[in-house]
């Protein structure tokens, strides 16, 4: 870079204090903004998963009344789809995809600060519900009907909170779009670029398609509650389980937002770690695509048991089933990957390798799920409770995790704490699996999910997953001491950071200066299909 | 049996954790598996989730078994070098047709378990089943029967928070009822099952499916038990506060118990209706009575 380039990249004045965050147009900070919201809202969400685990930790019930339990199950599902994984991929590809392409921001910074800052008003609004008569919506974050339009004074803070996240969620992928097609340094070509930012465009498509058709169906509840209505209701010619099925057009698209840019982020530390390119960098992004495309006719096997017609049910299996050969091709790729490669095993490493191997087993467990006339048994069970949260938890939580410990050097300039980050991995793989593994052998033995309490036979393994929480959520806090550690200070970390690390954010200095990229890299420091 | 060896460890480990923890709990059952259950159709499933189960632990086996194998071979502190091959059409081509047609062999009995699970023709007899925040009606529409079904007393005074009750001195805490759904053995029953106010669930394991009970909607399905018993289940789809209190549970028995149940049920139902009938023809003469007087 010449140096008048990196005069011009230091130009950094901008109000200080509050105003810089409230004003904000940059994407570091703002993706600084989403991650630490992430942050909270993951503290406030897994405090919700502690009293749900403390009230089932032995049978009968001793803490919270049934009402309050079924909040904490609804609100802890909101606050950890919308409030921790949506806004931590938003802030991370917020910090990388305009370093990771050489673009000095992104294309709409303005719509970017107002897309961040729609959150906290829209979590405000549902969190406030805990304090109203009648208590926080109970209904299940599916929100289905007639039981939502039994929710009190919490219902229209609980459709406007959603339809917050919806025009937030949007125009972050209207962001990310713009951004990558747009504002790719030269020799940049849409082939070369790192799978983070493929998968998050890819996400953001869905996300542009998906999400408008969840505020459409939030819409119809909120004038079936309030404005006379029968969209949902037999009596009035409506029908409760349409909801279903718009709800899941939606929500199965959902499920991959959640976890798409967790296979980005994969295959950027797999390489790096295994000091080897990426396998099969284009069939990847074929298997996103696949992903994508098959994850719109999928999403009726959330709702088997509705009384589908016979083909209905058949093709929604065959199609469910179907997503693990795409899925299948992304895990033998890691593999190939790893084969014959030279691996060292940092946090970052040791997250990633944790989610291919847990993120299988919810693969796993979703193939069975798919599989309709067995579902008929597994269906809203505590399999089903084991099923996603392997995707989520160790899924897409673990990546972030991966993903945080990968860049928190490059963005802060110094080396973490490594061995608390791997007191961090061991503790909390050793934990989570002891809270989730045993909730498939209460699913499969005939424990509804959803349930306050329980009849005295699930009485052990609630107690070992309850154990197994309590472990989880605590090392978590470890978390947080590492993040906040590395920001005040630490070993110096050099401009590449890892040794096998590869892209463009690892051409810049750590940490990189408040604008970067002002002039774009020169075209032969971009390598393609390496991640 | 691949999770023999996690429930043994699980075993010890809880029966140490729950002597330490919790003396009053130590009626562990560790069920760990889907019942086989006592219909047709519940083995069906039972075999067809064991045949996915397998593939599923065959293909983990192997695929972590090479990631394992990878973690450990190849090292940097073993001075494994990183060669720098990243395709090959052939085994990419190899891992996209294998998974296929491994999902071809699932499908094709999970397809005949459907259509055996769909095929209601031919039934001996109908229930119709409603759900009501927070019990069950069941109605022998071929008898006249019909009569609501609740969790037990005794249970529903210990479930309420702070009761000071042990739930492990309630028999069958949280799956016992007043009325049971009473159905011969050996008879194909068709279960309607629909709903009053919200969306509810209706399972019983043991008899290998589930269905929602939709307001407004009535979904049909069906089961022939085999087995003489008594088989517990719950509403399985969040109904509102008391939805993990509303337990179902169903009675098999032979043809002739059955018989002389529905003749008991009939002739209780038809005192009632009597005594019904007899008070309101009561109240209908005072009132005729008071109208007279004015």
């Amino acid at each position: 870079m010449s140096e008048a380039a990196a005069h011009h990249d230091h130009h950094d004045h901008h109000p200080s204090g509050m105003m810089r965050w409230v004003t904000t147009t940059n994407h570091k900070d703002i993706g600084t903004m989403y991650l630490v919201f992430a942050l909270i809202m993951f503290f406030i969400g897994g405090a919700m998963a502690m009293i749900i685990r403390l009230e089932l930790f032995q049978p009968g019930m001793q803490f919270v009344e049934p009402q309050f339990f079924n909040s904490m199950t609804t609100m802890h599902a909101l606050v950890m789809i919308f409030g921790v994984v949506m806004p931590a991929w938003t802030g991370l590809a917020n910090w990388l995809i305009p370093i990771m392409i050489g673009a000095p921001d992104m294309a709409l910074p303005r719509l970017n600060n107002w897309s961040f800052w729609i959150l906290p008003f829209a979590f405000t609004l549902l969190l406030c519900t805990l304090f109203l008569p009648g208590g926080a919506p109970a209904g299940g974050w599916t929100m289905y009907p007639p039981l939502v339009l039994q929710t009190g004074a919490a219902f229209p803070f609980l459709i406007f909170a959603v339809h917050f996240m919806g025009v937030s969620s949007v125009a972050g992928a209207i962001n990310i779009i713009a951004t990558t097609f747009n504002m790719r340094a030269p020799g940049m070509s849409l082939m070369k670029l790192p799978l983070f930012v493929w998968t998050w465009i890819i996400t953001a498509f869905l996300l542009i398609a998906s999400m408008p058709v969840l505020a459409g169906a939030v819409t119809m509840l909120l004038t079936d509650k309030f404005f006379g209505t029968g969209f949902f209701s037999a009596a009035a010619g409506g029908d409760p389980v349409m909801f279903q099925h718009i709800f899941w057009f939606f929500g199965h698209p959902e499920v991959y937002i959640l976890i798409l840019p967790a296979f980005g982020i994969v295959s950027a530390i797999l390489p790096t770690f295994c000091r080897k390119p990426l396998f099969g960098y284009s069939s990847m992004v074929y298997a996103s695509a696949l992903i994508v495309f098959l994850s719109f006719i999928v999403w009726a096997h959330h709702m088997f048991t509705v009384g589908m017609p016979l083909a209905g049910e058949l093709f929604f299996m065959y199609t469910t089933i179907l997503i693990a050969v795409p899925t299948g091709i992304k895990i033998f790729n890691w593999i190939g990957t790893m084969w014959r490669s030279s691996m060292t095993f940092e946090t970052p490493m040791l997250f990633a390798l944790a989610f291919l191997i847990l993120f299988s087993i919810g693969g796993f467990t979703g193939l069975m799920l798919g599989v309709t006339p067995v579902d008929f048994q597994y269906h809203d069970t505590y399999f089903v409770v084991a099923h996603f949260h392997y995707v989520l938890v160790t899924g897409a939580v673990f990546a972030i995790f991966a993903g945080i410990y990968f860049w928190l050097p490059k963005w802060t300039g110094h080396i973490y704490d490594e061995t608390l980050g791997k007191w961090h991995f061991w503790l909390s793989l050793v934990s989570v699996n002891v809270l989730f593994f045993p909730q498939h052998f209460l699913g499969l033995a005939g424990m509804p999910r959803r349930i306050p309490d329980y009849a005295v036979q699930f009485a052990d393994f609630n107690m070992v997953s309850s154990l197994g929480a309590f472990v989880f959520g605590a090392t978590q806090i470890l978390f947080v001491v590492i993040v906040v550690k590395c920001v005040r200070g630490g070993e110096k970390a050099s401009d590449q950071v890892w040794e096998g690390a590869r892209g463009l954010e690892w051409t810049l200095s750590s940490p990189p200066a408040y604008h970067s990229f002002s002039t774009p890299p020169e075209p032969s420091t971009i390598e393609g299909g390496m991640r | 049996m691949t999770f023999s060896i996690d429930t043994e460890r699980c075993r010890k480990l809880a029966m140490a954790g729950s002597i330490w923890l919790m003396p009053s709990i130590t009626l562990a059952d560790w069920e760990f598996n889907l019942p086989r259950g006592v219909t047709p159709y519940s083995n069906t499933i039972y075999d067809l989730h064991m045949l996915v189960t397998g593939i599923c632990v065959v293909i983990a086996v192997l695929v972590f078994g090479t990631m394992f194998y990878a973690m450990f071979a190849f090292r940097k502190s073993k001075g494994a070098e990183a060669v720098q091959w990243h395709e090959s059409t052939t085994v990419e081509t190899v891992w996209t047709i294998v998974p296929f047609i491994i999902l071809v062999c699932i499908a094709i009995p999970a397809t005949r378990a459907l259509i055996m699970m769909e095929d209601v023709s031919g039934a001996d007899m109908t229930i119709k089943i409603t759900g009501y925040q927070w019990k069950w009606q069941y109605e022998y529409v071929d008898d006249g029967i019909s009569f609501f079904s609740t969790i037990t007393r005794d249970a529903n005074v210990a479930r309420q928070l702070g009761s000071g009750i042990d739930p492990t001195t309630i028999d069958h805490y949280l799956l016992d009822v007043d009325k049971r759904l009473v159905v011969p053995v050996g008879k194909k029953v068709r279960y309607l099952t629909t709903a009053a106010d919200v969306i509810h669930a209706w399972w019983v394991p043991a008899l290998g499916w589930k269905r929602d009970a939709i307001p407004g909607f009535i979904n049909e399905s069906w089961a022939l038990i085999e087995e003489p018993g008594v088989y517990r289940g719950q509403c399985a789809e969040l109904c509102g506060k008391d939805h993990g209190f509303m337990p179902i549970v169903v009675e098999a028995v032979s043809e002739e118990d059955y018989a002389k149940w529905v003749q008991e049920m009939q002739a209780a139902q038809a005192d009632a209706g009597q005594s019904w009938k007899a008070a309101a023809t009561a109240v209908a003469q005072r009132e005729q009575e008071r109208d007279t007087r004015i």
